[in-house]
């Protein structure tokens, strides 16, 4: 889980992380309490998961509190990249003299967490990597060692860090990882780090990405889900414990178990489906392993609840899931629905209890459901039927 | 041969007594598996009976491997205590351990294999993976085993159910090994550990590689391919439709800006002389005219 601006600053505050007063607002009259209250002049930031949003207008200077509710009020609202300014950050403003960048990952590639700090702050850190590699230090740290001070030292000297700062840098990279390793985050990205005029080392900016597996011990983190930007059928299949994504426009609904097989699905559908005139699958849903009828029933009713689709492809590989259950969903949600259900299913079953599964759909009879022997043979069928 | 299990692995399950693992238990004894025992830290002592096979608990693994001299361990403990039930495999030397258990916190499980690396008598598969099944010797996890036979093919994927369609596409002609090494973010076993073995693997003689949206395994992989493996190599990647941003189910099946899709990977693969397929079925059929069959 991304989190907005704000929401980052605060977890950097909570661990010790020198930052700014801020505060964050829905309407331009909270903007105009929060600039009363911080006082003199402040940042008006729209807070959206994307970058780019200071060229996109979404960052405004503001020289007293009736101008950060003129900015707030612009700012609200507005369209970055697709997605929409519901809030904004109120920040002191700083006079700054210097910048620089430092984060804190998970590198995949080598199985490890990684530290990347430079004094090449304030602008786009992959760009740096690429034009200017020596400005960017790129330390490895392992989840068994660390970042103790002594290793945060090091890792601040690597970087060329001025040496009159260095010691203050270190200590907010120490604190940063505390952030990183107690909340459970895949990254802790500060940019800008910056020099104020007095001399202050303050985290200006930062990204924090939350690692959702580590839900159950992270009670704080429901609190930091953004409600109001989700889709309402992920929502409702979020309640429902499913693995759903929604892809936006498309007629063909999507229902499978396991991961690889659901994207591999999606796939086979996208090709089938240029055959009938581009129709591609609406959505990722993945049902799991030993799934129940109960969980094919929620997931049904889910993507039939969907306007976008046309129709729906049910494709089970029955490992530890069993056929039979699967096709029991599929009568269950078909009946719960009633006169509700009114596009048609094509159902490819194969594996665990096969047969059973195939006998219980034959014998249901229901008219908007098919059976189809092949992966292949069903994805175009179901295209097929979505074009109709 | 096979590779990393065969019908000598002698195998326990921690977390036995849990109702995935006492499920996934008569599972695998139900394939011909040597199942010795169990781990459930506080339950040592008690014996379970399972399909007429009495398994002994243990506390620990050391007590496990000293007792019964097991050399696999399966890992079907809750996300909550998975770290210390591996940690306490790796404290106790367990040359193999495979980690189905989903849902681990990534702190987690870069922690276990950072440990499993300072230790170095480990080899860690998984987490959030299927296992792996040499078919008629051995099966770790929870592959179904009737699928296939034992046979000239590896295959290596990230996806469990994947894997079982592509075992199902070519059950004709069967499996040396066929291992599910997971779709987190981290994991102790990659493409590449697999690719060498089955290389290295007198009974494998044709290779299937499935990935994934996400990370840069798959091009490493055709890097390794172009330089190591000299068997024919068919490959799979399934994700092209994934939009960038969105997590695909798997913790590590995303596509961020530029990197980790699928088109990117599949270029890789074919630029080592991977044969790549444009669904399992395609991927299937390129296998069948590599073997002849």
């Amino acid at each position: 889980m991304d989190l907005f601006e704000y929401q980052a600053r605060d977890l950097f505050e909570k661990h010790g992380v020198p930052v700014l007063a801020g505060a964050v607002a829905t309407t331009d009259d909270e903007a105009f309490k929060a600039a009363s209250v911080m006082g003199g002049k402040v940042v008006v930031k729209a807070q959206v998961k994307v970058g780019g949003r200071g060229k996109a207008g979404g960052v405004k200077l503001a020289v007293d509190a009736d101008d950060a509710k003129a900015k707030a009020g612009a700012i609200l609202g507005m369209d970055i990249k697709g997605h929409t300014v519901h809030q904004v950050m109120i920040a002191q403003a700083a006079p700054i003299v210097d910048e620089y960048y430092i984060s804190i990952l998970l590198d995949r590639s080598n199985r490890t967490f990684l530290v990347m700090a430079s004094v090449a702050g304030g602008m786009d850190i992959e760009e740096v990597a690429h034009t200017a590699p020596e400005k960017l230090a790129k330390v490895p740290v392992t989840a068994v060692d660390g970042i103790s001070q002594a290793k945060a030292k090091e890792i601040i000297a690597q970087a060329k860090f001025p040496v009159d700062i260095a010691d203050q840098v270190a200590d907010v990279l120490v604190k940063l990882w505390e952030t990183f390793q107690s909340e459970d985050a895949t990254l802790v990205e500060v940019n800008p780090l910056v020099k104020t005029e007095d001399g202050r080392i303050i985290a200006l900016d930062g990204k924090v990405t939350l690692d959702e597996n580590a839900e159950f011990r992270q009670p704080g983190h429901a609190a930091l889900v953004d409600h109001a930007s989700a889709n309402a059928l992920e929502a409702a299949a979020k309640e429902k414990g499913l693995n759903y994504v929604k892809l936006e426009n498309h007629p063909v609904g999507i229902i499978g178990n396991g991961a690889g097989l659901v994207m591999s699905t999606l796939d086979v559908v996208a090709y089938a489906g240029e055959k009938f005139g581009g129709m591609r699958p609406a959505n990722f849903l993945d049902i799991g392993g030993g799934a129940s009828a109960q969980v094919m029933a929620d997931g049904l009713s889910i993507i039939l609840g969907d306007p976008d689709v046309k129709s729906v492809f049910v494709n089970v590989f029955g490992g530890i899931t069993a056929c039979d259950a699967v096709a029991n969903g599929i009568v269950q949600a078909l009946e719960l629905l009633g006169a509700k259900a009114t596009k048609p299913i094509v159902v490819r079953l194969d594996g665990n209890n096969v047969l059973e599964g195939r006998a219980i759909l034959t014998a249901a009879n229901h008219p908007l459901v098919e059976q189809a022997e092949t992966m292949d043979g069903a994805a175009s069928r179901a295209a097929e039927l979505a074009a109709k | 041969m096979s590779i990393f299990i065969n019908s000598t692995s002698k195998v326990i399950v921690q977390g036995m007594t849990g109702s995935e693992g006492t499920k996934h238990t008569r599972r695998m004894l139900a394939s011909g598996t040597q199942v010795v025992g169990g781990v459930t830290p506080g339950k040592g002592g008690q014996s379970v009976e399972i399909d007429g096979h009495q398994l002994p608990v243990f506390n620990t693994v050391a007590e496990a491997i000293a007792a019964t001299g097991a050399n696999v361990s399966v890992v079907f403990v809750p996300p909550k205590f998975a770290k210390a039930a591996v940690i306490d495999a790796i404290d106790a030397k367990m040359p193999l351990v495979v980690v189905i258990t989903e849902g681990i916190p990534v702190h987690d499980s870069a922690y276990f294999y950072a440990y499993s690396l300072h230790k170095g008598t480990t080899q860690i598969i998984g987490p959030n993976c299927p296992g792996l099944i040499s078919p008629e010797q051995s099966n770790v996890g929870i592959i179904p085993a009737d699928i296939t036979k034992r046979g000239p093919i590896g295959l290596v994927s990230k996806s469990g159910t994947l894997t079982y369609q592509m075992m199902y596409e070519l059950r004709d002609i069967g499996f040396s090994t066929a291992v599910g090494i997971g779709g987190d973010p981290v994991i102790g076993t990659t493409h590449i550990d697999c690719l060498k073995a089955f290389q290295d693997d007198p009974e494998t003689t044709a290779i299937v590689m499935i990935g994934e949206i996400g990370g840069d395994a798959e091009e490493r992989a055709a890097a390794f391919i172009a330089e190591y493996v000299t068997k024919p190599v068919v490959g799979y990647v399934a994700g092209f439709t994934a939009p960038e941003g969105k997590t695909m189910g798997h913790a590590g099946a995303i596509v961020s800006g530029s990197s980790g899709t699928a088109q990117a990977k599949k270029d890789a693969l074919e630029a080592a002389g991977v044969k790549v397929g444009q669904t399992p079925s395609e991927t299937a059929r390129l296998m069948r005219a590599i073997l002849g069959r």
